[in-house]
C-alpha cells in the first residue's frame, strides 16, 4: 500500500497530503501544494478515500474526521 | 492485390492507438494508467531485476528522470518480478551504484500488463519481458514504440530526443529530420496543393531545397 499501512498507520506522503487539505482541493492543486507528482496524488487520494480518510465531492477532496485524526 | 488487412497481434498496441488501460501493483502502490492523464508517460519493460544490463539501464533512466519531468513526462518500469524483488533491487542500485530509483516499477507477476502491451517476445524468452519502450502522450495515446533485445541496453539519449521531437512536432505542426536535435531546423509539412506549393517557395521563413523540402527554425 502506498499510503495506508496494514496496521492502519499512514505513510509520510499520505500525512503530507492530508495536512495539505485545508479546504476542498482538486488533485492538481494538491500536487502543486505538496510537490508530489500528479499520478501519485491521484493514486493516494483513491487509497485514502477507500480507507475513509478523505471524501470527494465534484472532483474536490476534503479530509474526514478519521483522516484528521491521522495528522 | 491484398484482399484483407493483417490484424495486429493480440495485446500489441500500435502507434496512434489509445494506450491499453491497466491497474497494477507497483513500488509506489497500486497505480492505474489513468493516474498519468495530463502527463506524458514512458512505460518501459526490462527482462529481470538483479541483472547487469538492466542495472545499467535503470541507472540511465534514473539519470534522465529529472529532465523528463521538466518535459512533463513521467517514467514507469515493468518486469515479471515481485514488488519485493523490485524494492530490494532499487535499494541495491542505490547502495552499490549510488543512484536512487525515483520512478515506480510495475510488479507484473501475472504478465497482465506485459501481455496487454506485447512486451514478451516468445522467440527470445517466454518468461521475461524484452526491452520495450512505449511513449504515451498526455491524452493517453501511444505515440512511439521501441523494442530492443535482451542483449542490448537502450540509449537514453535517443529516448529523450524522441520525446523532444514528438513534443516539438505537436507544438509547431511540423516534422523532424534524421538526427534532429532541439534547436535544429524542422521540416515543414509538404504543400498539398499547387497553389500552396507556389506560396511555400515564396515564404521567406522557409529554407527550401525544393517546394516539397523546406525547413524552418522554431522556438
Amino acid at each position: 500500500m502506498a499510503c495506508v499501512n496494514a496496521d492502519g498507520t499512514i505513510t509520510p506522503t499520505a500525512k503530507a497530503l492530508l495536512q495539505s487539505l485545508q479546504g476542498p482541493l482538486g488533485p492538481e492543486e494538491i500536487a502543486a501544494r505538496t510537490g508530489a507528482p500528479l499520478f501519485r496524488v491521484r493514486a493516494s487520494l483513491r487509497e485514502l478515500q477507500a480507507a475513509g480518510f478523505v471524501a470527494e465531492s465534484g472532483g474536490r477532496f476534503v479530509t474526514t474526521d478519521a483522516g484528521r485524526a491521522k495528522t | 492485390m491484398m484482399d484483407s488487412i493483417t490484424p495486429a497481434p493480440a495485446g500489441m498496441p500500435r502507434i496512434g492507438d489509445p494506450a491499453p488501460a491497466f491497474e497494477a501493483v507497483t513500488t509506489h502502490g497500486v497505480l492505474k494508467l489513468e493516474d498519468f492523464k495530463g502527463s506524458w508517460l514512458v512505460l518501459f519493460s526490462h527482462p529481470a531485476d538483479f541483472t547487469p544490463v538492466c542495472t545499467t539501464e535503470f541507472i540511465g533512466f534514473a539519470e534522465i528522470h529529472p529532465k523528463l519531468r521538466e518535459m512533463n513526462v513521467e517514467l514507469m518500469g515493468l518486469s515479471i518480478d515481485s514488488v519485493y524483488s523490485h524494492i530490494a533491487w532499487a535499494r541495491n542500485v542505490e547502495e552499490k551504484m549510488g543512484k536512487k530509483i525515483t520512478f515506480p516499477i510495475i510488479a507484473d507477476l501475472n504478465k497482465e500488463v506485459a501481455t496487454l502491451y506485447g512486451m514478451i517476445m516468445p522467440g527470445e524468452s517466454k518468461t521475461e519481458t524484452s526491452r520495450a519502450v512505449f511513449v504515451i502522450d498526455d491524452k493517453q495515446v501511444v505515440r512511439a514504440i521501441i523494442y530492443y533485445p535482451l542483449s542490448t541496453g537502450r540509449n537514453m539519449d535517443e529516448i529523450l530526443r524522441l520525446i523532444q521531437a514528438l513534443q516539438t512536432a505537436d507544438k509547431h505542426g511540423v516534422a523532424t529530420p534524421a538526427n534532429w536535435r532541439p534547436g535544429d531546423k524542422v521540416i515543414m509539412p509538404p504543400p498539398k496543393t499547387q497553389e500552396a506549393a507556389e506560396e511555400r517557395v515564396k515564404d521567406k521563413a522557409a529554407e527550401c531545397k525544393d517546394w516539397y523540402f523546406c525547413k524552418k527554425s522554431v522556438k
